[in-house]
């Protein structure tokens, strides 16, 4: 039952938040309160997955394969607890971020719609039921991406939307035509029924669509385009939600589906998801270097970002996959701790365009210390959190004896560090276009507590990198060998 | 009855890409739904195509012969529900971009994208 709390918990605290509406203020208590209890969900199934190994539970009591199951293993359970996090530090930021307008037209409801789909995702064991919850995120993201109605939010809708939609279709191709060879949508008795057919054109076929789908929503190369064009359009709150978490489901379903699933290993796909992650990691820091508004220039480390644990789990090697899950994990928090921290810098400076910004050092030095350690992290700065996923990354490609993707990874490493710095001088360093008496806004605590928070939970990752190592190693072999998960689902095999 | 379907998700599919490369949002969103009924077609395909056996087990049996699976059928409405629902919502969208961006040629909307103007 354990299981489901982060689905039904964001879904009914959307149906409150609806049933509240007339009232900011209910709406805003229901939706934390909502948050925390996602949160605290969200924990008790992390601490269940990390002590007994891998929970399934059987929607309706119906037995796998033939009813909808709900799977956590290590992987799951971390997203999930990831989820909870991100939620309440972002509905924390929001109360002082979103507008009064926007809190109007369903702002509460829709993030919570968002991260019902969410928390479904990463937690069905089924792959009919994961295009669902892929649906239920999607549609929320697209209520919650023009919320607003401005006409940068409805242009970068429209590529945002075109994209998406070609995936979802590709999605659902892809699963009938597994369907059609194998007889069944359970991913562990996918996994048994496929085992042997590696070469099958039809199961190619499905997984070439499967791929497809999932590079879109993760914004792998050349499916990326999407992105940059709308995730700075709407308000920083869902701006960071989405960067934190929606394209993270993309790579989370790659990972699980192509090692639960498919086996890929010595297949076509295998290259191609190899040299489309180099290719990510490229254009991603290169966008970033060419852009001139904190937003856009975050917008393109996220793609970098997804490069680099795609690339991870493309190796394939057990130190890899764990450098990519680890990349993952604490990508999530990073990316929700800088664009929280671009709102706040826009809300102090009045704006997040390079040229009209600047001061904030001058005039507000401890907000710029705590923006600095995010930011340092995505660069990959020891001790940070982003610097140990990318030495892993580096080792394992080294082991494989492939100088270049080790070079690879070390330059995306490099521009990653230069695109912040010049944020940072020109947001924080440089003086404000105005004087710096142009600043003269303070920052409250709705807007403090969760940037302070995240940004204590990156260092805290990064002076604990032993335990987090330990952690994705383990979660390393349950994606390269997942007997614990088929046994969860489908019991011990006879 | 599988070759004319498949022959008629192709058609669907090439004649939805074909207005999917106009450029324009309406044209791209009618594309898209006959890709996405080429979609639901291939999935329909995958539970078997029978005539006349309606799916029913008779007493007494664990399964039967020559009668089409019912699940993907299952799924297909799924698919078609979930595909009314987007196809609404971006219908609205095209009209409101039409109506805020005033334009339909997807190519023209840089309102997201300050600079990328091609100058002409």
């Amino acid at each position: 039952m354990l299981l489901f709390w982060p689905v039904v918990i964001p879904f009914f605290t959307a149906v409150l938040t609806l049933l509240a509406w007339r009232s900011p203020e209910i709406q805003r208590g229901l939706s934390l309160m909502g948050a925390f209890a996602l949160l605290a969900s969200a924990l008790a199934i992390f601490s269940h997955t990390l002590n007994y190994g891998p929970v399934a539970a059987q929607a309706g009591g119906w037995d796998a394969p033939f009813g909808i199951t709900m799977v956590a293993d290590a992987l799951s359970a971390t997203m999930v607890l990831l989820v909870g996090v991100v939620a309440t530090a972002v509905i924390l930021f929001s109360f002082s971020d979103v507008t009064r307008e926007e809190e109007h037209f369903g702002y509460h409801p829709l993030t919570h719609a968002l991260l019902a789909g969410l928390g479904g995702a990463f937690l069905t064991g089924d792959i009919f039921n994961m295009y669902v919850w892929f649906e239920v995120m999607l549609i929320a993201s697209f209520g919650l991406l023009v919320i607003g109605g401005q006409p940068n939010q409805i242009a970068g809708a429209i590529k945002y939307v075109g994209l998406n939609l070609i995936a979802t279709v590709a999605f659902i191709a892809g699963v009938g035509l597994l369907y059609g060879t194998a007889g069944t949508v359970n991913m562990s008795d996918l996994h048994n029924v496929l085992n042997g057919r590696e070469g099958d054109s039809v199961v190619t076929a499905s997984a070439a669509f499967l791929l497809f789908a999932f590079a879109s929503k993760a914004a792998l190369f050349p499916l990326f385009f999407w992105l940059p064009a709308s995730y700075h359009t709407p308000s920083f709150s869902t701006s960071a939600m989405f960067s934190a978490l929606v394209t993270k489901v993309g790579v989370y379903a790659l990972f699980r589906v192509f090692s639960l699933v498919y086996d890929i290993e010595g297949s076509i796909l295998e290259p191609i998801l190899l040299w489309g992650a180099v290719l990510t990691m490229a254009f991603g820091v290169f966008g970033a270097l060419s852009q001139s508004s904190v937003r856009r220039v975050l917008g393109y480390t996220i793609i970098g970002s997804i490069g680099m644990m795609i690339l991870g789990f493309a190796v394939g090697s057990r130190l890899a996959v764990a450098a990519g899950v680890f990349y993952l994990f604490q990508d999530v928090l990073v990316k929700a701790a800088l664009f929280l921290s671009a709102g706040a810098t826009a809300r102090l400076t009045g704006s997040e365009l390079f040229a009209r910004s600047g001061g904030v050092w001058r005039s507000r030095p401890f907000f710029a210390v705590v923006l600095l350690i995010p930011a340092l992290s995505l660069a990959g700065v020891p001790p940070l959190s982003g610097f140990w996923p990318k030495l892993m990354l580096v080792q394992a490609t080294l082991e494989q004896g492939s100088w270049f993707l080790a070079f690879a990874t070390l330059a995306t490493g490099f521009f990653m560090l230069f695109a912040v710095a010049r944020v940072w001088s020109a947001v924080i360093w440089s003086a404000h276009p105005d004087g710096d008496r142009a600043i003269t806004r303070t920052l409250d605590g709705p807007t403090w507590a969760p940037l302070v928070s995240l940004t204590l939970l990156v260092i805290f990752i990064g002076l604990n990198a032993g335990n987090f190592v330990d952690l994705t190693l383990t979660i390393a072999d349950q994606i390269i060998d997942p007997t614990a998960y088929l046994t969860a689902v489908l019991g011990e095999p006879k | 009855m599988e070759i004319m379907l498949a022959v008629l998700a192709g058609f669907l599919v090439s004649a939805g890409a074909y207005l999917m490369m106009s450029g324009k949002t309406l044209p791209y969103l009618f594309g898209l739904t006959m890709i996405s009924n080429a979609a639901n077609i291939i999935i329909f395909c995958a539970g078997r195509l029978t005539f006349g056996a309606p799916p029913l087990i008779p007493e007494g049996e664990k399964y039967i012969e020559g009668a089409a699976n019912a699940l993907p059928q299952a799924l297909v409405l799924t698919a078609i529900v979930i595909g009314f629902g987007l196809l609404v919502f971006a219908l609205t969208l095209a009209y409101r971009s039409w109506f805020v961006l005033g334009t339909v040629e997807m190519d023209d909307m840089h309102e997201s994208e300050p600079g990328t103007e091609v100058i002409s």
